[in-house]
């Protein structure tokens, strides 16, 4: 094990580079996406219905579909990581925005009137009160997907971009098992950082609910 | 303070995503070059021989300050080539008579054509405009049907032709792409004649065809002739007297635009330099003494004195 | 210029409208893919829940070792499926019980994890009542918090059959059969119409295989609890579809 990264460490270490960026900038896009769709899924409540069922279509397709699919549906290179990047967005994108508008909703109360009662503007209600109360629960969808899109970018490395999961196949085509071990462990151990990063983000930004032990 | 650090995440949030959505793709096309030296994405098909012979041009170019993107292990040639055609890669060590064969109409390649000349020569009447072919090596690396020597004794196979009587008993093993290709089950049957038992999808030469072969649930295999383990195993590699499988010399393809300054005389240098006994004992040298590609082919280049 | 000899391109979706692919008797049939992809999808989802359950059971009831459970589920939600069947496949060598077994490892920790919440979330006050009235431990268990808690626990198998359903296409790439068989043929022929038909099978099959489960789970599912946690469990449900249920997800944090 030592041996082959030492050998190999280059490789590896560009490996779990392009990992990261491969997950992580789905994760932002997703998110990003997420907050718009999800919040129109509450203001317009025909939409929230068909957001859900949609979202759970798309989580079932399996990855390598998805990442297949997409060079043809948008007219992009076979081996461009855009389709593996447009591919874990979308699944960020369906799991986070069914997330944002369940946490919207559970947050609609007393709080959110008495909002209104000062005089708090939608937008202003938007952000000042009812994002502050949905971020627990939005934060632990971004979790969710985070950890998820970094188990899945593995699956890339059959169209070209798979991070460390080039180690899964490289290793698999020569019958080793030392390359595949590695690029399962520094998988996990990205995600897990990742996850620890995502904890001490939301710490930052809603320290209130430390006050009472975990939310 | 809590709201508008929220809405400040927010917007971050909200700023980030057109920046990442353009700047998210460092790895196609490779740019335009205009310098002397242009920059070069190598891709290699998704068999570590292909990868070897990708990262010994890789790392010849380089050497001479050519900036070089590795996009290794794509898969098939049906997949390559077309990242060849969309500039998803720029340049990829081919094999002369399976290119020509894949760029024939059906795959059928003219009658006649067997030597590398004939080979190369045809090449050129059916090659994309977009494309150019350097110096073939004189480096072979043929697709074979190979059988394991218990199986070559029972049915006493020395030729694929020996395979007739009995291909409807045995199965036949490779890459999902050989049942389609014509060098592959198409020709075998319409040169030779040959209907197996049925087909069974599995590597390009990798590890689950030889396993397959090995515990005979396969018993025909499409494996590479430069296959350490053909040695190894014990494995007979049956003549193809009808030349169904053509020359098949290593053969540089790149993108025309990408063909200037020391590139030409770079490649072919490494090309030349490169020996059929060379392919099967460097390769052995990762496939069986676990080195890496990159000390592989850099021992490679150093023991030819080409960096 | 063709680059790549006649390709299919034009028609996405002649594979599978063509019927020569649907019969039964054919080599390598779409019935037969589906077939394969359903065995192995259910012989990995039962052997995972087999483990999973009463180790789940056991660990909600006493709750003892519920850091097993929590940290079970995060640590299978970051594993590579793909790295470890093709892990599994290396070391132990190219049968199909080395991917069936990476199944399993996947199944596992979504069962375990959300039998443990389910037990853990039934009413306290309903416990103390049964064990009031008299039950021994084991009758608690089966007569008081399994039926209440069945609706999260089904939750968990169907969130497991829901991910084993699109992760068992990687077992094609291990030479073996299923729908992925399509995707990786497909794929490697340069035939697209293959790989969309795989791509649409699958995800038809995850759907549907989701709708049964509901609709086993309408049946199994006592309509007393059906009626009093209808709410919380239909919202606990679809949100388990798409995340795996830990302590942390937006369902038990939302509650």
């Amino acid at each position: 094990m030592i041996t082959y990264l030492q050998n190999n460490y280059p490789e590896v270490l560009s490996d779990l580079v392009e990992h990261l960026w491969l997950a992580l900038i789905p994760v932002v896009v997703g998110a990003a996406l997420s907050l718009p769709l999800g919040y129109l899924a509450v203001r317009v409540p025909s939409l929230y219905q068909p957001v859900v069922n949609v979202g759970a279509v798309l989580y079932s397709i399996p990855s390598l579909a998805l990442f297949l699919m997409i060079p043809v549906i948008i007219g992009v290179g076979y081996l461009s990581p855009l389709n593996v990047l447009i591919g874990l967005s979308l699944y960020t994108l369906a799991l986070l925005a069914r997330t944002v508008a369940d946490a919207l909703i559970s947050v609609q109360g007393e709080t959110t009137q008495a909002a209104r009662a000062l005089g708090y503007r939608p937008l202003r209600q938007l952000f000042g009160v009812e994002l502050p109360m949905a971020a627990p629960v939005i934060f632990a969808g971004l979790r969710v997907a985070t950890v998820a899109n970094i188990s899945l970018v593995s699956v890339g490395a059959l169209v070209g971009s798979g991070g460390l999961g080039n180690l899964f196949t490289g290793g698999f085509q020569l019958g080793f098992v030392e390359p595949i071990i590695i690029g399962i462990v520094l998988s996990m151990l990205l995600a897990g950082l990742c996850d620890v990063g995502l904890v001490l983000l939301q710490r930052r930004l809603t320290p209130w609910t430390r006050v009472g032990g975990r939310a | 303070m809590l709201k508008s650090k929220l809405a400040a995440a927010a917007v971050a949030l909200a700023a980030i995503l057109p920046l990442s959505a353009c700047g998210g793709d460092p790895t196609s096309g490779g740019g335009t070059g205009d310098a002397s030296s242009p920059a070069i994405t190598i891709g290699s098909a998704n068999f570590p021989e292909n990868q070897l012979l990708a990262e010994m041009y890789a790392q010849a170019l380089e050497a001479k300050g050519v900036k070089v993107t590795r996009k290794f292990n794509i898969g098939a040639r049906e997949l390559y080539l077309k990242a060849l055609k969309d500039g998803s890669i720029n340049m990829i060590p081919e094999y002369n008579g399976a290119f020509l064969a894949a760029l024939s109409p059906n795959g059928e390649v003219p009658n006649g054509v067997t030597t590398t000349d004939q080979v190369n020569a045809a090449l050129q009447k059916v090659l994309p405009s977009g494309l150019e072919t350097l110096t073939s090596s004189p480096a072979e690396d043929k697709d074979t049907l190979t059988v394991t020597a218990a199986t070559a004794s029972k049915y006493k196979l020395a030729k694929i032709d020996d395979l007739k009587p009995v291909a409807s008993k045995l199965v036949l093993g490779a890459g999902p792409e050989f049942k389609t290709r014509y060098q592959g089950v198409v020709g075998l049957k319409k040169v030779y004649g040959l209907t197996f038992k049925s087909f069974k999808s599995l590597d390009p030469g990798g590890p689950l065809t030889k396993a397959a072969l090995k515990k005979n649930q396969i018993q025909v295999a499409n494996i590479f002739s430069t296959d350490s383990a053909i040695q190894t195993d014990n494995l007979k590699v049956l003549d193809d007297t009808k030349n169904l499988f053509l020359a098949q010399n290593v053969t540089p393809v790149l993108t025309k635009a990408k063909v200037k300054g020391d590139v030409k005389s770079t490649v072919d240098a490494v090309s030349a330099a490169l020996t059929t006994e060379d392919l099967t004992k460097y390769l052995a040298e990762v496939a069986v003494d676990k080195k890496s590609y990159e000390s592989v082919a850099k021992e490679f280049l150093d023991a030819k004195g080409i960096n | 210029m063709s680059l790549v000899s006649p390709t299919p391109m034009l028609n996405y979706f002649g594979y599978l409208f063509d019927g020569a692919n649907w019969h039964l008797s054919g080599d390598s049939s779409i019935p037969e893919r589906l077939a394969q992809h359903i065995g192995y999808t259910l012989a990995a989802l039962a052997i995972a829940a087999l483990i999973a359950l009463p180790v789940g059971l056991l660990i909600g009831h006493t709750n003892r070792g519920a850091f097993i459970a929590i940290g079970l589920g995060n640590l299978g939600r970051s594993l590579p499926t793909f790295g470890l069947v093709l892990l599994l496949v290396t070391y132990l060598g190219v049968y199909i019980w080395p991917v069936l077994l990476a199944l399993i490892v996947l199944a596992i920790p979504p069962i375990l994890a959300q039998t443990y919440a389910a037990i853990r979330s039934v009413d306290p006050a309903a416990v103390d009542a049964a064990i009031g009235m008299g039950m021994r431990p084991r009758q608690v268990l089966f007569q008081a918090e399994v039926p209440m808690a069945l609706p999260l626990i089904i939750g968990g198998l169907r969130n497991a059959l829901l991910q084993v359903t699109a992760t068992a296409t990687i077992a094609a790439y291990a030479s073996f059969g299923g729908l992925g068989r399509l995707l990786i043929d497909g794929l490697n022929r340069n035939q697209y119409d293959q790989v969309l038909a795989g791509a649409i099978l699958v995800a038809a099959l995850a759907i549907a295989l989701d709708y049964i489960s509901a609709f086993i789970e309408r049946v199994v599912v006592s309509p007393g609890v059906r009626e009093r946690g209808s709410r919380r469990s239909r919202r606990s449900r679809s949100a388990v579809r798409t995340q795996s249920p830990t302590e942390e997800s937006p369902v038990s944090a939302s509650r």
